[in-house]
């Protein structure tokens, strides 16, 4: 079984929803990134995303943008997040980790030797954002051979015709992305999220994760009432961000402000109770 | 000569949306399903001639179609060796051929039932043509624009805000064309249920770059009947500045299939190829995905898009339309590049020579017809798509020619 298919078991056992904090690789340097990465299991991550940088990503708002850019500057690569999954494997084998990102960088490494790579780093699933289901076909069997989930993006807008044709190709839990719109701008109400979780679920027994606009505390729990994870992005990077000093450098307490927030959000997804 | 050939180049993209392998739908899944409204509502109104009908009504009427096609007299003397003609694409009413896709794509937005329309610009020649549109229809209209396009180009900022059109600066990356589109999207992904995306060039994700390129070929039509007229036969070759590409595809598409017509984009090399800053996507680039399409891009050994740099806003983008990388792996078109210097020289040239001053952009193809004419017979024929006029660069040619306006 995949790490992401165990963790999803075990978590349905406990009777709770998964909390998946995205951090961007290198963001703002690489040694904090990696403590960070780290330390996150410790801190109640049940899953990980690691963003890899790109100079353009077309669906992030100003706060993963400006993490992007960070990361760039301090020399963040696809290899370089792939180096520090390695990394991360040598001490924990069982938290899932998911790339997510955008085609270009996947595209310039070569999809084989990507795959092949990933699997290989300890890469759990990949979420490529500018990849529907209509051009996985040059990246998908690789991921297949390399056992990597395809994990996609659904959308507000995607509809009920559409809606097999994208989970057809899915593997290891399914993206919701909770508003029309960008990274770290508004967020979908309960009422909204109550009823278009549901509908997605008619199509699919793989776990759900929601995403876009999962801030506080409070909206993670009802994410994971709803679903069965709640990503949450754009609130770490903006506490990230706003420990740094002018200069864009990590403060001593960057890491640890990061991992408090993670551990009130991981308190509130544990303590949701979720119906089995 | 002039055959039509066996197979005929003409017909793409396939049913994916592929030029050979380029083109395609690269876009978030928010926005698969819209783009896939706008292809249906595409198909449906380009077969519909009542809405043909009106389209060329309005360039008839709004822009002044058909454009000349001028012999320069001038200009074809001082080269000393093919003919050389003008397709008058500056005159069109904004001043460039932009508006000819515009109002096709506004219509189809009006045809949506879509009241919002954004656009990028980097000259802001699309962008004056959209918010041109949205003021004949009736419709709000955001323009998204770099942060640096909107410093070098003020004159077509201005004319955007009194035509109704809220600019908006775009201060990510180096602020130009490329970061414009980033925001367009990103714009569009939060706006998708009341927003229509009209794309300025043959880029972007299916059917954009198709849409915008049978838009344009009203520019290649035309030339072809107008050439026959005048000389009773094909030119001998095409010429245009390519950015994203839609003057070109427009000019060239039509004679695709014609073997005797040779086909030369012109991309920008800014302060030479070899100074890494440039936009000549084809000469320095490598094929890739970005706003939507894979296509030839600047980029660095790890996949991260690179900043394009060229004097002229509207060729400032580090990619190229997807039918241009194929035209160019096919070797049907030939793609060259001509450095901002060589750009300012025609500029200049082109001003005294035949009283017209073209677009920084126009520039970069009439530099190469500069270098092109005096290796070909005086009976030989180039059109060049002369696609803007250069009120809108005067700012920036002063300043390179040291002169304080």
């Amino acid at each position: 079984m995949s790490r992401i298919a165990a963790r999803f078991a075990q978590l349905k056992a406990e009777g709770r929803g998964a909390l998946m904090p995205f951090i961007e690789a290198y963001d703002p340097d690489p040694a904090t990134s990696m403590a960070l990465l780290r330390c996150l299991p410790g801190a109640g991550a049940d899953l990980i995303e690691l963003g890899v940088p790109f100079t353009d990503p077309m669906a992030d708002g100003p706060t993963v943008q400006l993490a992007g850019q960070r990361a760039l500057k301090a020399g963040g690569t696809l290899a370089g997040a792939l180096a520090m999954v390695r990394d991360f494997r040598r001490e924990d084998d069982e938290t899932p980790i998911v790339l997510m990102g955008y085609l270009n960088p996947i595209l310039s490494y070569g999809e084989e030797r990507f795959c092949r790579d990933a699997g290989a780093s300890g890469v759990d699933g990949l979420i490529v954002v500018d990849m529907p289901p209509e051009e996985a076909d040059a990246l998908a069997p690789h991921a297949a051979t390399e056992g990597l989930d395809l994990i996609r993006l659904i959308a507000p807008t995607t509809d009920d015709a559409r809606l097999p044709k994208v989970l057809a190709g899915t593997s290891g839990f399914i993206y919701y992305v909770a508003i029309a719109g960008i990274t770290g701008t508004r967020s979908a109400s309960r009422d909204v999220l109550a009823e278009a979780i549901p509908r997605v679920r008619r199509h699919t027994d793989l776990p759900i994760a929601i995403g876009f606009g999962v801030r506080t505390p409070q909206q993670a729990a009802e994410a994971v009432q709803i679903a069965d994870g709640a990503v949450v992005a754009s609130a770490l990077i903006d506490t990230l961000a706003k420990s740094l000093d002018d200069k864009g450098r990590a403060r001593p307490d960057t890491v640890r402000k990061v991992l408090d927030q993670v551990r009130e959000l991981s308190e509130a997804v544990r303590g949701a109770r979720v119906p089995a | 000569m002039n055959k039509p050939l066996p197979n005929s180049l003409r017909q793409g993209p396939d049913g994916r949306g592929r030029f050979g392998q380029f083109g395609g739908r690269y876009v978030a899944e928010t926005l698969m399903p819209v783009i896939q409204e706008v292809e249906q509502a595409y198909n449906e109104a380009r077969n519909d001639p009542a809405f043909m009908a009106e389209w060329r009504r309005l360039l008839k009427d709004y822009v002044g179609r058909p454009s000349p096609l001028w012999l320069c007299e001038r200009l074809t003397e001082h080269l000393g060796g093919a003919k050389v003609y003008f397709k008058r694409e500056e005159l069109n009413h904004t001043g460039a051929h932009k508006i000819n896709a515009v109002l096709g794509q506004i219509m189809l937005a009006k045809r949506m039932g879509k009241p919002r329309i954004i656009a990028e610009t980097g000259a802001g020649q699309h962008g004056v043509a959209t918010a041109t549109a949205c003021a004949l229809f009736g419709l709000k209209c955001v323009v998204y624009m770099g942060a640096t396009d909107v410093e070098r180009q003020q004159p077509n900022v201005f004319r955007m805000k009194l035509l109704g059109a809220e600019v908006v600066p775009v201060t990510s990356g180096a602020g130009t064309l490329k970061d414009a589109m980033n925001e367009g999207l990103r714009d569009w992904v939060a706006n998708v249920a009341d927003t229509y995306y009209c794309i300025g060039t043959v880029a972007g994700p299916a059917p954009f770059p198709q849409m915008v390129r049978d838009f344009q070929c009203v520019i290649g039509e035309e030339t072809r009947q107008q050439i026959l007229a005048a000389e009773g036969r094909l030119p001998d070759a095409l010429v245009c500045a390519v950015g994203g590409g839609s003057s070109a595809m427009g000019l060239f598409h039509p004679f695709l299939d014609d073997e005797g017509v040779a086909i030369y984009g012109v991309e920008a090399a800014g302060r030479g190829l070899e100074s890494g800053e440039h936009a000549a996507a084809i000469a320095g680039g490598r094929p890739g995905v970005l706003h939507g399409n894979k296509t030839y891009l600047l980029q660095d050994n790890h996949g991260q898009i690179t900043e394009a740099h060229s004097i002229s806003a509207g060729l400032d983008y580090p990619g190229i339309g997807p039918e241009h990388s194929w035209l160019h792996e096919i070797g049907r078109a030939t793609y060259v590049s001509v450095t901002d210097d060589e750009a300012l020289e025609a500029f200049q040239l082109c001003s005294k020579l035949e009283g017209i001053i073209p677009a920084l952009e126009s520039a970069h193809g009439l530099a190469h017809v500069m270098k092109l004419a005096p290796t070909m017979d005086k009976d030989k024929i180039i059109v060049l798509n002369l696609s803007g006029r250069g009120d809108k660069d005067i700012f920036t040619v002063a300043k390179h020619m040291g002169v304080t306006l």
